[in-house]
């Protein structure tokens, strides 16, 4: 493998960040939607190949791009749901053809925006630059934005705009943040690139000023905390989902939350590093308490499958920003499951909740019933699917939330019952709204399911075995990265 | 250095900043996006005089990508928009001129406090521009609240990216690479505004963002 | 000093005031018409109107009070006075310990005091609509104009324009926002005070659109005349007003020699030139406003010099 690797005429770095750009111009150049979809496929499965190469590659840092154990993971991650996302929209979007809601233009600008989104992604992972990190968080929103209008129903438009106009503010915030950041650290590193590289900045972290530190991370917060969803900066979320083509809800919800998450955490060890700036963890635990309960108590009201699913991720966000907030080895491993399993997790379900959409043909709640008599394979993929989300076992977000309960208990009591709260309201209120979708009485149109499964059960099985057995060496790395989360 | 040099940088991010000011009650379309062109010239003013003050050449390349993108092709693109939707003789009312004023002024004295303790081992110079940025960004955030037309909240936001330009060039040495992305960006976040805007006004016949209210999904289900 | 030179060159002052306000208007409507394409009147026009004028018979309404008799005059000396103690080509003349900042607001309040009496003595709807219209702008103007003292005051230590023409002719101040945002702010309450466009036409007599013009319709023969040069007075006044704090070079602030006098004397024409041909060049180019929007226009003014003085406030540095 690592002679392989060395065998390679580009580091696989770059490879996970070339393929995505080249596959661009490409795909928006192609106008038969079969073959680009076929391409688009081929493209992730490189990438996602690429990524996997990553692992077995020398670690690496410039002052642009960086290889750690923290970022590969979610690269891995990235890059894998980015190429089982390809492989359902590729099956996905010719329903979406046969009844008119895109165009075959529309689809290549689709395909080549899937690309740059998941390039985007991939940018803000390994960037060393607090800068680039930024472009690449930016350009990946812009990318999803225009694919959430995609349709352009008057619903669609809406939501993209909120998107565009929430999502430009939290960025420019973040920008600002990030600039403060730049201004303390080339207090002491002294100006140009360097001061910029994330990893020179961690380690002059304890020589910052912290006063400046502290108000860059408020900023950092504000606006990196909007893309995660955090409550209250989460006004986007359940339209941008509800209202976007259903592959697009499967990787806003599984990937570009956790990127925002990633970056989010790669400040949060900086100003963690310096004693005198503010606690960090107390802020990140409050704002992922009040996304966890108050996403709970909003999934009561809910009428849209896909708004419903929408605000489920805002509470995992939350359990994942408590976690983190937590911190220490235990907590950080659990946050780390927490935002994989929730990743696979999330985007089968919203690949189940597109075959349903398609099958009912309509999102709304009330007139989706009886999956299990109609669609019987749907149903045990839905009800698996919502069985693992609301955290039961034995599906891997049982053992994260297990995990972040059992030493969150020892450490903080009185926080740790609201979080069980919380947990267990949005079970209550998953099992509840979703009962009858899956076992009512059947009614309504019942179209035929010409999907692939496959993504689904695939995303469903690791999540399966994850919650029944570690890998050592997956449990080594996390523990690794759980340490260098501090 | 001679004194006055940091009084004019000075006095020139102050100008952007009265600039801003001023987009906050013009209620006239053509005149909002005439305020927003004088505000990037005056910051890429500001940028090639900082380029002289830090002797940063690369500076100059920002302040020219901030003269010509914002100053010239952004609004001449904006004023063109406008007139093929019709919408440049449209009088937009402002939430209210008056209390948006105060808001406005009490952003500027919040971020002065805000950053006034917190920078004081920075250089005084650089710390006031700082304010002046963040007022900027604030009243950008400003404008976007208060107006319910999409073109002019773009033209808030945009206001808001030029506070970030200002904040960065307050920052010695902010690396050019990233400075040219950030207006790399902010062009493609103009385009996805462009191909928006004429959608909202394809769907709905209108940009004021008020009609988008009754689509938003939850309201839906009541329909 | 000895009196005998002190006692002169302030009345040198006080009377080239006097005199130069007529001209000073003649080239600003020169400029406005040249502007227009127009050939426009000539320079001297306005001291032939108010000659005119002055051999004129004043027609007072029957029901006119005292008020109505006395108004221009007082309105003329308050001006006068006003505008003799800013420091217009030296300072540290001999009345210019009692020229404060803030006595010249008040001089000029009470101006506008008696204007807006006498507008409302007769009883006419016009008189009174100008007069309310004048309250409702001073109303604004005027306390930004104080913030706009205390801005300066703030920078220079005092209240006294003497001493602050000294301190900031000498360069040490250098330039600062809080100084630019008072200078915008004064030139938006100068253009509102003079009823200049966009907040008011002189040149015009349209009803709905008046103001100043409105307060003193009904006044004819010498006491229009005087009006009339309190007006041009108080323009004069902006204009010195505006080159002494801002732009106080040429100024003979040290010995007052003979060359010193000189020189600050034709820099102090030149600018008050220059300002006249700049006013109408910015008067061609804007439209003038509805009264709706006054309190806006004026408003941005008083925030003006209201940030001014804050950003003083908290640090030395602005």
């Amino acid at each position: 493998m690592q002679d392989l690797v060395a065998a390679l005429p580009l580091a696989p770095v770059t490879l996970v960040l070339l393929l995505p750009a080249l596959a661009v111009p490409v795909l928006a150049g192609l106008s038969n939607y079969r073959v680009s979809a076929g391409l688009n496929m081929l493209f992730s499965g490189l990438t996602f190949v690429a990524g996997l190469l990553m692992l077995a590659a020398p670690r690496s840092r410039s002052d642009f791009i960086i290889v750690d154990d923290f970022n590969i993971f979610l690269v891995v991650l990235t890059t894998f749901i980015g190429f089982s996302t390809s492989v359902y929209s590729a099956s996905y979007i010719g329903h979406e053809l046969e009844t008119g809601r895109l165009t075959p233009t529309f689809l290549r600008f689709y395909h080549a925006m899937y690309q740059a989104m998941m390039g985007a992604m991939n940018v803000a992972l390994v960037s060393n630059n607090i800068g680039l990190m930024w472009v690449g968080l930016e350009v990946a929103t812009l990318a999803t934005v225009m694919m959430v209008g995609i349709y352009r129903t008057p619903e669609a438009i809406e939501a993209a705009w909120k998107y565009f106009i929430l999502g430009s503010v939290g960025i420019g915030l973040a920008f600002f943040g990030t600039i403060l950041i730049y201004m303390v650290s080339s207090n002491v590193i002294g100006g140009g690139i360097p001061a910029m590289a994330w990893d020179e900045i961690v380690r002059h972290a304890d020589r910052l000023d912290p006063k400046l530190l502290s108000l860059a991370f408020v900023f950092l917060l504000v606006g990196y905390g909007t893309k995660v969803g955090l409550a209250p900066f989460h006004a986007w979320l359940p339209d941008a989902h509800a209202e976007g083509p259903t592959p697009i809800s499967a990787v806003l919800s599984g990937l570009l939350l956790n990127v925002a998450l990633y970056a989010l955490l790669r400040f949060k060890m900086v100003v963690a590093g310096n004693p005198a700036a503010i606690n960090v963890g107390a802020i990140l635990m409050t704002l992922g308490l009040i996304s966890l309960l108050f996403a709970a108590f909003m999934l009561y009201g809910r009428r849209d499958i896909k708004r419903l699913f929408a605000y489920s991720s805002i509470e995992h966000m939350g359990i994942a920003t408590f976690a983190f907030g937590l911190g220490g080895p235990l907590a950080n491993f659990a946050g780390l499951l927490h935002m994989t399993m929730h990743s696979l997790v999330k985007s089968a379900i919203f690949f189940a909740v597109g075959h349903v959409a398609q099958a009912k043909g309509t999102q709304r709640l009330a007139d989706i019933s009886g999956l299990s008599t109609t669609h019987p394979l749907l149903a045990v993929g839905f009800a698996l699917g919502v069985i693992a989300i609301v955290g039961l076992p034995p599906f891997g977000v049982f053992m994260s939330e297990f995990l972040l309960v059992s030493t969150a208990f020892a450490r903080q009591p009185i926080l740790t019952v609201l979080l069980v709260a919380g947990i267990i309201l949005a079970l209550g209120a998953l099992l509840l709204r979703l009962q009858q979708a899956i076992f009512g009485e059947p009614h309504g149109k019942a179209d035929p399911v010409k999907a692939s499964y496959l993504p689904l059960f695939v995303h469903l099985l690791l999540a399966l075995v994850a919650g029944l057995w570690l890998p050592d060496a997956l449990v080594r790395w996390f523990r690794s990265v759980a340490a260098l989360l501090g | 250095m001679n004194p006055l040099w940091f009084d004019i940088a000075h006095l020139l991010a102050g100008g952007v900043l009265v600039l801003s000011l001023m987009l906050l009650y013009q209620d006239r379309i053509t005149a909002v996006i005439n305020v927003f062109a004088l505000q990037a010239v005056v910051l890429s003013l500001s940028v090639g005089w900082q380029a002289l003050v830090q002797s940063a050449p690369h500076l100059v390349a920002t302040a020219l990508i901030a003269l010509v993108a914002k100053g010239v092709i952004i609004p001449t693109a904006l004023h063109r928009i406008v007139r093929k939707l019709d919408i440049h003789r449209e009088v937009e009312r402002v939430v209210s001129g008056g209390p948006t004023m105060l808001a406005g002024l009490g952003l500027v004295a919040l971020s002065i406090l805000l950053v006034q303790p917190v920078v004081e081992t920075a250089d005084p110079v650089a710390r006031e521009d700082f304010a002046f940025a963040l007022a900027v960004v604030l009243l950008g955030l400003l404008v976007m609240i208060t107006r319910r037309n999409a073109v002019t909240q773009v033209i808030g936001f945009m206001s808001l990216e030029n506070g970030l330009i200002l904040a960065a060039t307050g920052a010695k040495g902010m690396p050019l690479v990233v400075e040219v992305s950030v207006a790399f960006s902010v062009l493609i976040a103009f385009i996805v505004f462009g191909v928006f805007v004429f959608r909202i006004r394809e769907r709905f016949d209108t940009v004021d963002v008020n009609v988008l209210e009754r689509y938003r999904g939850e309201r839906r289900e009541h329909l | 000093m000895a009196l005998t030179i002190d006692l002169p060159l302030q009345l040198l002052q006080i009377t080239f005031l006097l005199a130069i306000a007529p001209l000073i208007v003649g080239i600003t409507r020169k400029v406005r018409a040249r502007l227009l394409c127009r050939r426009g009147p000539p320079l001297v026009q306005p001291y032939l109107d108010i000659w005119k004028l002055m051999h004129k018979d004043a027609v007072v309404a029957d029901n006119a009070s005292w008020v109505y008799r006395r108004a221009p005059y007082m309105i003329f000396a308050a001006t006068w006075v006003a505008a003799g103690l800013i420091p217009t080509y030296a300072t540290g003349l001999l009345f210019s310990w009692s020229a404060d900042l803030i006595a010249v607001i008040a001089l000029l309040g009470t101006a506008r005091f008696a204007l807006a009496l006498a507008g409302m003595d007769v009883g006419t709807a016009f008189g009174g609509i100008g007069s309310s219209r004048e309250m409702m702008i001073a109303s604004l103007a005027e306390p930004a104009m104080l913030l706009i003292s205390f801005a300066v005051a703030l920078i220079a230590g005092t209240t006294q324009l003497s001493a602050i023409a000294s301190l900031f002719s000498t360069g040490d101040v250098g330039v600062r926002v809080s100084l630019g945002l008072a200078l915008l702010a004064l030139i938006v309450v100068g253009i509102a005070e003079n009823a200049r466009i966009p907040v008011d036409n002189p040149a015009t007599h349209l009803e709905l659109t008046m103001v100043h013009e409105a307060m003193i319709l009904e006044y004819s023969g010498r006491h229009l005349a005087v009006i009339e040069a309190a007006a041009q007075l108080k323009l004069v006044l902006y204009f010195s007003l505006i080159a002494c704090l801002f732009a106080p070079f040429g100024m003979a602030t040290g010995e007052k020699t003979a060359l010193a006098l000189v020189v600050g004397l034709v820099t102090f024409v030149l600018k008050l030139v220059v300002l006249a041909v700049l006013l109408p060049i910015a008067e061609t180019t804007v439209a003038k406003m509805r009264v709706f929007r006054y309190p806006a226009f004026v408003g941005s003014a008083f925030a003006a010099a209201a940030l001014a003085v804050f950003l003083r406030f908290v640090s030395r540095g602005f």
